[in-house]
């Protein structure tokens, strides 16, 4: 295990300096990854100054969430980029070679890249996280300052589960399907407001099939202290953090069902 | 004008087959759109003052938005960005023909086609089942139709621009994603343009933007008097003509100091 994230480093590191290479190229990407991916924030911004709340949310609370998920989904989208990519390496049959090697296959996939560009979202979000910290009128402890990044890590399992069942569908259709992103993307759209605000069969499917509730607003509501009235018990609250991970390791369970079932392509 | 009309046909014809994309693009933004909806009815069930569009008209706002996405130049297209980083662009400079026009020619099928795959079931779909509501009126329906006109050729100016832009910077993304952050915001595409703070509003009627999104969403909504298309037909055109002669300036030094690497 040990050796296995030593080697993942290596990867990582191997990845990191050759985009390093491209110093204006990179800066540039960043601070475009920045600015927009930031106009959604803007956007949410001037709806406020019209409507004041949602649903008795006020800016600085949906800035919490925004912050939590925008965070938890740059990390996500940093770290699968091979995932990303993974349909180009069974059409091609790549994938056979990482079969020869005496590793696991999701680390290999995984540490094929770092993107660093996705710091320009990560970047922003810190910038909203940090700007919500100050404006809330919260009494902020060690218990809430971990669970708001409990809830950070949580959510950026569950964004990699997320990539790493849309490659393993590349096994069984050779192509990535890019309907999956309307639960990465669009996943992070909804969860920039608290779930109480939509609709019940949108809430139902973001907690009982994905548990995308867990990465924002569950801890939110511990965090805030909204949690009396909300029906969700305090457990669950400081508990849903994990349900992240959890989502990591069945995906990863189900990558392992695929590579027993990859046949190459043979090209 | 007959080789730039070619050029346009022969690539709408071939951008017109990328059915797959399409069909996949239109469940993402059939998504999309439910959520902006379930975002806007939760504010409008916040409020009690009075606000600059009703429920109804942002709704159809959202889905006319979802339709003509693709209509928008948010990015550039990877083919020319192939062609520098290549230096095949150098063919490009071999041919009998204006290459402003050229290229001109390319982004308008480009930002037609995929637009009009994905519209056309969305407003299928949206219009019988999600709240899309018909134009307001037949004079809206005939203005909106004149500004989308409007809005395609000052769209294909832009992402012609963009395209240029990609001479100087063969990394990419960089001139690329500052565009479209404006484009994106500015339009009106995020957020309807009346939302914004009152201060903003003359500023974003002089840019160029509202013109891709703004204008003909409200026209055909009846949120602008069909009566006022002369005017913002006629801002459209200019802004059109103005990218125009300052993209074919850039484009002329461009081509002047574009040295290409043999190999």
């Amino acid at each position: 295990m040990l050796d296995e994230i030593r080697l993942y480093f290596r990867y990582i590191g191997i990845s990191v300096r050759s985009q390093i290479q491209y110093r204006g190229s990179f800066l540039m990407m960043s601070i475009g990854h920045f600015l927009i991916t930031g106009i959604e924030f803007v956007g949410i911004w001037i709806l406020f100054q019209r409507f004041g709340n949602i649903r008795g949310w006020s800016l600085a609370e949906v800035a919490l969430c925004y912050g939590i998920v925008n965070i938890a989904f740059s990390i996500s989208d940093a770290t699968t980029r091979g995932f990303d990519m993974f349909g180009l390496m069974v059409k091609s049959g790549d994938f056979d070679r990482l079969l020869l090697r005496p590793r696991s296959t999701a680390l290999q996939v995984a540490g094929q890249e770092l993107t660093m560009r996705r710091i320009g979202r990560f970047a922003q979000a810190l910038i909203v996280l940090l700007w919500s910290a100050h404006a809330l009128d919260v009494a902020w402890s060690p218990a809430t300052i971990a669970l708001t990044g409990a809830a950070a890590l949580g959510g950026a399992c569950l964004f990699c589960g997320l990539f790493v069942l849309q490659a393993t569908l590349a096994f069984w259709t050779v192509e990535t399907l890019e309907i999956v992103n309307t639960v990465t993307y669009g996943g992070v759209e909804t969860a920039q407001f608290p779930l109480s605000i939509y609709r019940p069969w949108l809430r139902r499917f973001f907690t009982g099939v994905i548990p995308l509730a867990t990465v924002s607003y569950f801890p939110a509501l511990a965090i805030l202290g909204r949690g009396a009235g909300s029906g969700v018990p305090p457990a669950l609250q400081w508990g849903a953090p994990l349900a992240g991970v959890a989502f990591l390791l069945v995906a990863l369970q189900v990558w392992k069902l695929g590579v027993r079932h990859y046949t190459s392509t043979g090209s | 004008m007959t080789p730039y009309w070619a050029i346009l046909s022969a690539r709408f014809r071939t951008l017109l087959q990328y059915r797959a994309a399409a069909a996949a693009g239109f469940g993402t933004q059939l998504f999309w759109g439910l959520i902006r909806v379930m975002i806007f009815e939760a504010f409008y069930r916040s409020t009690t003052s009075a606000q600059p569009m009703s429920y109804q008209e942002v709704v159809t706002y959202i889905w006319l938005g979802q339709a003509l996405l693709a209509m928008l130049p948010w990015n550039y297209d990877r083919d020319v960005h192939a062609l520098v980083r290549s230096g095949n662009v150098a063919y490009e400079l071999l041919r009998p023909l204006d290459l402003y026009w050229h290229w001109y020619a390319r982004a308008m099928a480009w930002r037609v086609a995929p637009a009009v795959l994905r519209a056309l079931p969305m407003f299928i779909v949206a219009g019988l089942f999600l709240g899309l509501q018909p134009p307001d009126s037949w004079a809206s329906l005939g203005a909106w139709i004149i500004s989308l006109l409007g809005a395609l050729l000052l769209s294909a100016a832009i992402t012609t621009l963009i395209n240029i832009s990609l001479m100087w910077t063969i990394a990419g993304d960089g001139m690329a994603s500052l565009v479209s952050t404006l484009v994106v915001i500015l339009s009106g595409m995020v957020v309807p343009l009346p939302f914004f703070p009152d201060w903003a509003q003359s500023i974003l009627n002089f840019l160029p933007f509202r013109g891709l999104v703004d204008v003909p969403f409200r026209l055909y909504m009846g949120h602008l008097p069909p009566g006022d298309i002369l005017g913002l037909f006629a801002h459209q055109l200019a802004w059109t003509l103005a990218l125009v002669a300052a993209s074919r300036h850039v484009l002329r030094r461009g081509t002047r100091r574009l040295v290409v690497q043999g190999g």
